[in-house]
């Protein structure tokens, strides 16, 4: 039964970040920027990991994927080596609808620089002003950098202790950027949910339209399990076949935290993700002050579905 | 029901088979064998590991059970066999002890004997006609069709005897099969005996469908399935695993770029349906199908060795009345829960489930409540299930189907403490080839709409199975995955 596809490039980007190049012709020549992939390291025992497809070269029918290694899986897919086969499905989600909004800023934090990567070169080709926003915990953590240089109509980086460009938060320069005149006309922000959650409270009131691609805990990726779904404007949505790309301001952020978190105790699991998830508290202190309305959403959390 | 070991069914059917040889077989002494029962596991071992729980027939049982046959020259059995089996056939060669001989007469018309023979409704099917189970007033004496069945199949296996069915020589043509369940198997291994060329595109890493993802190994082992689709590759179908038809490649592409003459789409249900209560996001709420998807295909249930972990359950709710809500509450007690309720709006009589799942059920310690559905999920401040909020219903008149409609109770709701509920109320129609195919036509809930021949809307492309049927059977999916079959070969001549 043919099913495997051959890794052909490994290369680490940081201490826990991790880029393959596959083989895989067929999915590198349908594939559109905004969708992913789901690979397990072996037939049998893996789990089925979701990896946004962060480029893809249709002319050498391969796909690359960058992925941080944050718990048991993500470590035994690190460490399969050039010439191993893994398992590869896609691609899946709906791609980006990519066209010409104008001015689009890209928001892009720790791993979610490489899923962005994509987004902006097709936000490019059709014409937009884009501006990009990096963000890390740390100089070492900031990833994509080169890429998105070339790319960007201006690009600001910060990172949680000034190691690298501003000593801020990836909202501080988004909000910024909406008090412009004119104001952006999109925003798309990926990277952990938390800060996906601050950055729509901070476009909202701008009223800027704001994309966010959601990374809920999935296992088929086809629409067959539900195990992806996701509050979006109260009703619920399967993020694999209507994902994964959705409106910021209409996700039920809180909703989607707590179901991440289905299988792990929640100190392991803010250890754990993505590092730009370690200033919760501080976003949490810069909510309050924005006096954020969305207090009165959380407790509702989980009462409403379709 | 009480729990005789295999040694002591074959021994009682031995001396039943040794009686009956004295005496002249007519109707009457027929109609005094004792109908077999089905070895099976003790609740209270099997109810902690995944093995097969019905164990199968001995040889004796199985020779005993087909002597209870009248061989009715009729055969209403046949009638309600949906892709009719010479169902007396098979019987006459099982009581002469030609068990090769039976299953050849089966595999006439039905490839998958050995999981046909465990997960039919029998009793909904060719065991309800039965004119035996008729004259002794009850469709559980009917002759036990699919033990039989089962036990030649598996007779047949275990003797080595699996041969794959032979091919023509190739005629060059290729057709493309979407989806690896009954259905797309079943259509597979008929047009690759006319000699064309048949690729399966499968989304998943395993073929088989919900054979593999859905049933679990506890009621349908999986080498068995595995097998069946090894048989399959020896007859040179090809599989390619891991391939979503309409994202990986579009079914028009298979048509225009790829050369495929003609594609059978057998993509099965998807998308699980809710029940459109508040906290159904919470968690600890599970479709049946990610519940028994993490515990079957992804092997969660070897702790320590999958990567799929589990949700660790004490008291679980089980929403539903069918197969899939038994495989739920069941797979939930074999994976450690202390205590497993399905709450299900009707009563017993109306449950879909099959019979034999139900009273399996019942014997390893399932508690079902009745006539009762929750109106609400309850949760945590950490968002967690805690509990359901149910409500008592009492039956009222008829409605379009037939059965008695539940009406709730008002003021009946009460508080029932869960830490996980399963929602098994069916599924809709997975909308991907619909949605990336326009062309192709469906009905309002997203059904294939198919001619009697099972052609889709678009020229050469077929389809067949739930995702045209809606939640149907293994051997009704099989059925249509024939027919369409017999049609892509008329095409195709
Ligand atoms: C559509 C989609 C696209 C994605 N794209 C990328 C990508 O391009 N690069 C990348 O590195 N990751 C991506 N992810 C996340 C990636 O799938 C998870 O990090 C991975 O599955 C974790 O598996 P694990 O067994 O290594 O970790 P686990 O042991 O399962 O978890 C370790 C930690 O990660 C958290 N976690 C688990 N699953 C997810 C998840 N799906 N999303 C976020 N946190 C999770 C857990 O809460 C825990 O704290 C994507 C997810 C989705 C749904
Ligand atoms: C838990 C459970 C218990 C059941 N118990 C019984 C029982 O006891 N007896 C009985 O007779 N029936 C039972 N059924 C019903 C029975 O399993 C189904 O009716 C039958 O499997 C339908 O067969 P199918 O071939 O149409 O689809 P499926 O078995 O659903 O197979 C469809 C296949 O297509 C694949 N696929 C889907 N979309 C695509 C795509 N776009 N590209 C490529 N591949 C795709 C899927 O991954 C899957 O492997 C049960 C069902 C469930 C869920
Ligand atoms: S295939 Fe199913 S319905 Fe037909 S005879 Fe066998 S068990 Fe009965
Ligand atoms: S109806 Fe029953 S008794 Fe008659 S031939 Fe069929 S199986 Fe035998
Ligand atoms: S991952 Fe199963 S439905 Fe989305």
């Amino acid at each position: 039964m043919h099913s495997e596809h051959t890794i052909l490039s490994k290369r680490q980007l940081s201490e826990e970040v991790y880029r393959m190049e596959i083989l895989a012709p067929l999915v590198a020549r349908e594939r559109m920027a905004g969708q992913f992939v789901i690979v397990q390291y072996d037939q049998k025992y893996s789990e089925r990991i979701p990896l946004t497809i962060a480029d893809a070269d249709p002319v050498k029918g391969s796909v690359t994927v960058i992925f941080q290694t944050v718990g048991a899986s993500t470590h035994k897919l690190a460490l399969k080596n050039v010439g191993d086969s893994i398992v590869l499905l896609g691609p899946l989600g709906n791609p980006t609808h990519i066209e010409k909004y104008g001015w689009a800023v890209c928001v892009g934090g720790g791993i979610g620089l490489a899923p962005l990567h994509p987004i902006v070169k097709a936000l490019k080709e059709a014409g937009n002003k884009v501006t990009v926003i990096s963000g890390a915990r740390t100089k070492e953590l900031l990833i994509m950098q080169e890429e998105m240089e070339a790319l960007a109509d201006e690009h600001i980086v910060v990172t949680d202790d000034g190691s690298a460009g501003r000593k801020a938060l990836v909202t501080e320069p988004l909000a910024e950027l909406c008090s412009r005149d004119p104001k952006p006309d999109l925003a798309v922000t990926i990277g952990p949910p938390i800060m996906m959650k601050f950055c729509a409270s901070t476009t909202q009131p701008f009223g800027v339209k704001t994309l966010a691609s959601l990374n809920t805990i999935m296992i088929d990726g086809t629409g067959m399990c539900g195990g992806c779904r996701v509050n979006v404007g109260g009703k619920t949505k399967f993020v694999c076949v209507d994902g994964p790309e959705f409106d910021a301001h209409e996700v039920d952020w809180n909703q989607m935290l707590t179901r991440l978190g289905a299988y792990k105790n929640l100190e392991k699991e803010a250890h754990d993700r993505c590092h730009m998830e370690m200033s919760i508290q501080e976003l949490k202190k810069q909510q309050a002050v924005e006096g954020n309305a969305e207090a009165g959403r959380d407790n509702k959390q989980g009462s409403e579905s379709r | 029901m009480s729990h005789m070991d295999r040694a002591n069914h074959e021994e009682q059917a031995r001396l039943e088979l040794a009686r009956i040889r004295g005496i002249p077989l007519n109707p009457k002494a027929r109609m005094q064998i004792p109908v077999q029962e089905m070895p099976s596991q003790d609740p209270s071992l099997r109810r902690a590991n995944m093995s097969e729980v019905a164990t199968g027939y001995t040889a004796e049982q199985a020779m005993l059970e087909s002597e209870r046959c009248l061989q009715c020259k009729n055969a209403p059995c046949i009638a309600g066999c949906p892709v009719k089996i010479d169902i007396p056939g098979f019987l006459a060669k099982t009581r002469e002890g030609d068990f090769a001989g039976a299953v050849s007469v089966i595999k006439r018309t039905n490839l998958l004997p050995s999981i046909c023979g465990r997960v039919c409704p029998q009793e909904k099917q060719c065991q309800l006609p039965c004119t035996l189970g008729k004259s002794l007033g009850g469709v559980e004496k009917a002759v036990q069709i699919g033990r039989v069945e089962r036990y030649v199949a598996d007779y047949e296996r275990q003797a080595g005897l699996l041969a794959p069915p032979p091919a023509a020589g190739s005629t060059g043509k290729k057709v493309a099969v979407v989806g690896a369940g009954p259905a797309g198997l079943t259509c597979a291994v008929d047009v690759r005996r006319q000699g064309h060329k048949v690729v399966i595109f499968e989304a998943f890493h395993k073929a088989g469908g919900v054979m593999v993802y859905g049933i679990p190994e506890f009621r349908l082992p999986k080498d068995l399935v595995a097998s069946e689709a090894g048989v399959l590759e020896s007859m040179g179908v090809e599989f390619e695993m891991s391939f979503l038809v309409g994202r990986t490649r579009k079914l028009r592409a298979l048509l225009k770029e790829d050369g495929f003459e003609a594609v059978f789409v057998g993509t099965g249900a998807g998308l699980p349906k809710f029940m459109n209560i508040p906290g159904e996001n919470l968690v600890g709420v599970f479709s049946a199908n990610e519940y028994l998807t993490r515990a079957n295909l992804m092997k969660a249930y070897e702790v320590g060795k999958a990567a799929t972990p589990l949700y660790p359950s004490r008291r679980v709710a089980v929403l539903g009345g069918g197969n899939v809500a038994m495989d739920s509450a069941r797979m939930a007690l074999r994976l450690g829960a202390e205590e497993v309720r399905v709450l299900y709006r009707r009563t017993r009589e109306e449950m879909p489930a099959r019979g034999e799942e139900v009273v399996h059920a019942m014997e390893e310690g399932i508690h079902f409540d009745f006539l009762a559905s929750p109106t609400q999920v309850l949760g945590d401040q950490n968002g967690r299930v805690v509990g359901l909020e149910v409500l008592s219903y009492e039956l009222g008149e008829p409605d379009e189907s037939g059965r008695r409609r539940p009406v709730p109770l008002k003021g009946s709701e009460k508080i029932v403490p869960f830490d996980t509920v399963i929602v098994a109320v069916g599924n809709e129609s997975n909308p991907l080839i619909s949605r990336t195919t326009p062309e192709l036509k469906v009905d309002r809930w997203g059904h294939i709409l198919v001619d009697e021949k099972q052609k889709t809307s678009i020229e050469r492309v077929y389809a067949g199975g739930d995702i045209v049927l809606g939640a149907a059977t293994v051997i009704l999916a099989m059925g249509e995955g024939r027919r369409a079959a017999a049609a892509i070969n008329e095409v195709l001549q």
